[in-house]
């Protein structure tokens, strides 16, 4: 095949992967992430496990050891199928807590520490650079096969030229796709779907060049299970337990915590549930994919000259056979393994290297100068990706330069899944073990990693030499169990002699504690468990409701009564209602107490607590709420009382106006009967006559006053506002009272420059008030001589305060308090005439005028207070009524 | 013995009584407030007590009451007729012998006292 058709080839492969990376971020950007979100792309995207180093490297490392490749899938196998709930449960918690990347879980467990984030960001770079350089290097191994078998003459740029090349494009993609946006969730839609449809053309390469391998170099799966049984007695292929053991260990591990899967597999997860397909989907896409590594090596070892590299036989067995649109479609499942693990390993270390390197650094020489900007920061951040992006795959091209030798790199893999794995005994016991704490994690990942550069790392690049182990042991299987045992003992050591901060006991509480909602793990009993869960249920909905439910969860699994199975579905429903009731803690504490047999865990009970605290402000509210209740019902009783008081004045005031009325009726009658009698005198008759004029003159003026009150009573007077003065309104009223018992003549003490004073109010209603209370005045003062005092003072606001006050024996308090009721004079023995409405009247005037009349006690006579305001103020419906 | 005491604070309204009651031919005494009442029905022993309900300082009904438990037995038997003015409500006044609601014709007056004087 054509150089340059490899590379057109190439670059349309990778125009098209910029295509979908796009294509997928706008989509995303619009909110259709129905099929982003799809657990099949997922899933392929967890394939970014299988590296440049599994593609190439497994039929490699199958020719070298048989089946010891196999770890390497078998632990990922292992871990997805076993430790499934663990997987579930780690993703919950690390999205509860928007957790970024592997450090930053470790750091947000353990006190949100950010030294132990970047020292697991530390381990994370050194353990993943020389394996990122470990894929340009397949990248531009891959190129060469190509150049130097097809083309040789083509002055090819040097294998370290097409590294830089690919690293360069690589870089530019990661940063197109991986620093697009800040999103809250980390997620990548572009690059994930980009790294899915990699997963495919990965897996299709592979299965398309087993399937050429065993029918078309082979005879068919039969010879081919020949010719690798005949590999069996080949001394690299003896099995050693003490290797398998560490491997699967490792893989497994790694398949969590390496940077690239911890990206994949937690952060780019939408939610929990995409689990439940990955949890066999992926492992049967490792099965695929390492179906025919055997045979491949196999062959590759028959047909291949000795000396030729084994760990590139997929590309040099098709292209060896002529296969030329094999070995390009190879060449593109290798090249899809390399990419699709430098991007997302680069973007997860890039994460972690602004994160918790770059940002605290920046922060803490910021704070130095300047305030906040949050465009500032988000600018900050996105640029230290970028050159974070720029400077892993910069230090990684150069690591490749440095070391060159493929031999070095070829470790790569084993030695970077080691180094991350001394995480993992942080990791779990974080999620597992509330006791765990910072010092632990600490202790543990730092002894462990210092292990793991001595014996495996530095070791791997020429550097010192291998641990001397005892003979007959692996020193790689030795090295890891060594790291491992050290780091967990420290981790388990450290933390049970140390006490978690507020923090980080705070934290342990909620990654311990993330309680499945739906709880598969209950198993069905019988229906001896069912009674109680009924009676309980009765006291949370009351009997009818309970055994309705019960009765139709019965009937739906054909049964009839009223007493279900146990059921998941059944106690998941139950709960589910009963959480609507009391709360999702309680209810989940109540049916694992009386169902599930489980006992209440710390946590349930602090869960519990928390509901209780909201019932009791709930309660708190309620009560609140009933106070208020209580008092709107007192003020609704004492407006009640006040309309009944009211009623029953209505009912006396009636009962009085009747009595006013039928009084001067009864003379009126009385006395016309006996004027129709005969013999009466002239006298007689006169005297009678006038009886009836004036009881009727009575009633009149009853009639008049009992209207003007209603008028006033009900705001509807109407005021004629003028100007007056307060000294002809005192002489026409002294005049007009003067008529009442003329023959008592009154001596009246007045200031008269005092009496000039201006006002604006109804003359015609004040002068009515005036004389109401002289005439008062004259009919009641009863000593002698009689004087009146008339004393007018200016107020402070304006309006004019003016006293009457007469030198009789005045009004006794009891009833002082009374004078100004309606009807007040019917039990008074002196019964002056009126109907006893004077001075209510009064009282309702100067309310309209907006003043007061009141009784000054204390000054030996009847003393009244008139107090008026410059000027009345303006009733709201007044102009309306005018015009 | 006085034929008929009458405790009224209307002025007017005791004058027509008086003059009505008098034509007739019967001896009436006139009284205007609540406080001395209860000694002049005492003192006069009248055989007919006509009393108005709302008086100054002392009720017509208070009156009635006190007179209606005197010890002496032929004082607390006096028949009484009360007069109000405060319509056809307060007309059941159980120890009274006779209500007469104002206004009032003449004739009902006087049948009315005749009957109970006879």
């Amino acid at each position: 095949m054509p150089f340059e058709a490899l590379v057109a080839g190439c670059l349309a492969y990778v125009a098209l992967m910029f295509g979908v990376a796009f294509a997928a971020d706008r989509a995303a950007a619009q909110g259709r992430v129905r099929w982003l979100d799809h657990p099949a792309v997922y899933t392929l995207s967890l394939s970014v496990y299988c590296s440049a180093w599994t593609f190439y490297g497994a039929v490699g490392y199958a020719s070298r050891s048989g089946l010891e490749f196999a770890t390497i899938y078998l632990g990922p196998t292992v871990v997805f199928t076993g430790a499934w709930w663990g997987l579930r449960r780690l993703v919950r918690v690390a999205r509860m807590h928007h957790v970024t990347s592997i450090a930053d879980l470790i750091s947000a467990r353990f006190g949100k520490s950010n030294r132990l984030a970047a020292f697991v960001t530390l381990i994370a770079v050194i353990a993943a650079t020389p394996y990122v350089a470990l894929q340009l290097q397949s990248v531009s191994l891959s190129f060469d096969v190509f150049a130097t078998d097809s083309l040789t003459d083509i002055p090819l740029a040097g294998g370290g030229g097409t590294a830089l090349w690919v690293a360069g494009g690589l870089a530019l993609f990661t940063i197109l796709f991986g620093t697009r946006n800040l999103a809250a969730d980390e997620r990548h839609h572009g690059v994930v779907t980009a790294i899915a449809l990699e997963a495919i053309v990965k897996l299709m390469a592979f299965l398309a060049l087993g399937v050429f391998v065993v029918w078309g170099l082979a005879h068919g799966p039969a010879d081919m299970l020949a010719r690798i049984a005949e590999r069996a007695g080949d001394p690299g292929w003896v099995l050693k337990p003490d290797r398998w053991t560490a491997l699967l260990f490792v893989s497994g591990a790694a398949v969590v915590v390496l940077p690239r899967m911890f990206q994949v597999l937690v952060v780019e997860a939408a939610d929990e549930d995409r689990l439940s397909v990955a949890g066999w989907a992926f492992p049967a896409y490792l099965f695929a994919m390492s179906l025919f590594v055997l045979p491949i090596a196999v062959m590759g070892q028959e047909l291949l000259p000795p000396d030729a590299n084994p760990d590139l036989y997929v590309l040099t067995l098709p292209a060896q056979s002529g296969q030329n649109w094999l070995a390009f479609l190879v060449f593109l499942g290798g090249f899809s393994a390399a990419t699709s693990m430098v991007v997302v390993c680069t973007i997860a270390l890039a994460t972690m290297i602004s994160n918790h390197w770059l940002m605290p650094l920046w922060l803490m020489l910021r704070r130095k100068s300047q305030g906040d900007d949050p465009e500032d920061l988000r600018g900050f951040v996105l640029n230290a990706r970028r050159l974070a992006i720029l400077a892993v795959m910069a230090v990684s091209w150069l690591y490749y330069q440095a070391t060159g030798g493929t031999t070095a790199l070829a470790a790569m893999g084993l030695v970077a899944f080691t180094g991350m794995a001394q995480v993992l005994p942080a990791m779990i016991g974080g999620l597992l073990w509330r006791g765990a704490n910072r010092r632990g994690a600490f202790g543990g990942v730092g002894l462990g990693f210092a292990l793991w550069l001595a014996t495996i790392f530095l070791p791997s690049v020429g550097i010192g030499s291998p641990l001397p182990v005892p003979p007959g042991v692996d020193p790689l299987a030795f090295a890891i169990f060594l790291s491992l045992a050290v780091n967990t003992l420290a981790f388990i050591g450290l933390s049970i002699f140390g006490m978690p901060d507020p923090v980080e006991r705070l934290q342990g509480l909620s990654f311990v504690s993330a309680v499945d909602p739906i709880r598969h793990s209950r198993v069905a009993r019988g229906s001896d468990q069912v009674e109680p869960l009924l009676v309980m249920a009765r006291r949370v909905w009351g009997s009818e409701d309970a055994l309705h439910f019960f009765q139709s969860e019965a009937a739906f699994q054909g049964k009839s009564g009223y007493l279900p199975d146990l059921t998941p579905r059944f106690l998941t429903r139950l709960e589910r209602r009963l959480a609507g009731s009391i709360g999702a803690a309680t209810a989940h504490a109540m049916i694992d107490s009386v169902a599930g047999g489980s006992e209440l865990t710390v946590s349930d009970l602090m869960q519990v607590a928390t509901e209780a605290q909201r019932a009791k402000e709930e309660a708190q509210r309620l009560e609140n709420a009933t106070t208020e209740l209580a008092r709107t019902a007192r003020q609704l009783q004492e407006a009640n009382d006040k309309l009944t008081a009211l009623s029953v004045q209505k009912d006396a005031f009636l009962g009085q106006i009747s009595h006013e009325l039928r009084t001067p009726m009864t003379s009126v009658r009385a006395f016309s009967e006996i004027l129709r009698t005969p013999d009466l005198s002239d006298a007689d008759r006169d005297r009678f006559a006038k009886i009836i004029y004036d009881e009727a003159g009575r009633l009149t003026r009853l009639l008049d006053d009992l209207l003007d009150l209603s008028v006033l009573e009900s705001g509807q007077a109407q005021l004629s506002i003028t100007p007056a003065n307060l000294h002809d309104l005192i002489e026409r009223a002294l005049s007009a009272a003067s008529a009442t018992r003329p023959e008592r003549v009154f001596r009246v003490e007045r200031e008269p420059l005092a009496e000039y004073v201006g006002i604006i109010t109804d003359a015609d209603r004040l002068l009515q008030v005036l004389i109401n209370v002289i005439t008062n005045a004259r009919k009641y003062c009863d000593a002698e001589p009689p004087v009146l005092s008339i004393r007018v003072r200016r107020t402070l606001r304006g309006g004019a305060q003016i006293d009457i006050i007469d030198n009789g024996s005045g009004i006794e308090t009891a009833r002082q308090s009374l004078i100004f009721e309606k009807f007040s004079r019917l039990n008074d023995p002196a019964r002056a005439g009126g109907a006893g409405l004077g001075l209510a009247i009064c009282k309702e005037i100067m309310a309209n005028l907006g003043g007061e009349i009141t009784y000054l006690p204390g000054h030996g006579g009847a003393a009244f207070r008139i107090l008026l305001p410059r000027r009345p103020p303006v009733p709201v419906n007044a102009g309306l009524r005018r015009a | 013995m006085l034929d008929i005491l009458m405790i009224e604070d209307e002025p007017n309204i005791a004058e027509a009584v008086r003059f009505i009651l008098t034509r007739e031919g019967w001896q009436v005494e006139l009284h205007s407030d609540g406080l001395g009442g209860i000694e002049a029905i005492r003192g006069a022993k009248p055989r007919l007590v006509i009393l108005d309900v709302m008086l100054p300082h002392r009720s017509g009904t208070e009156i009635l009451a006190e007179l209606r438990g005197d010890h002496d037995a032929s004082l607390a038997a006096t028949p009484v007729l009360m007069l109000t003015a405060r319509g056809q409500a307060s007309l059941h006044l159980p120890q009274a012998d006779a209500v007469l609601a104002k206004p009032f014709a003449n004739d009902d007056l006087r049948a009315m006292v005749r009957r109970m004087l006879n």
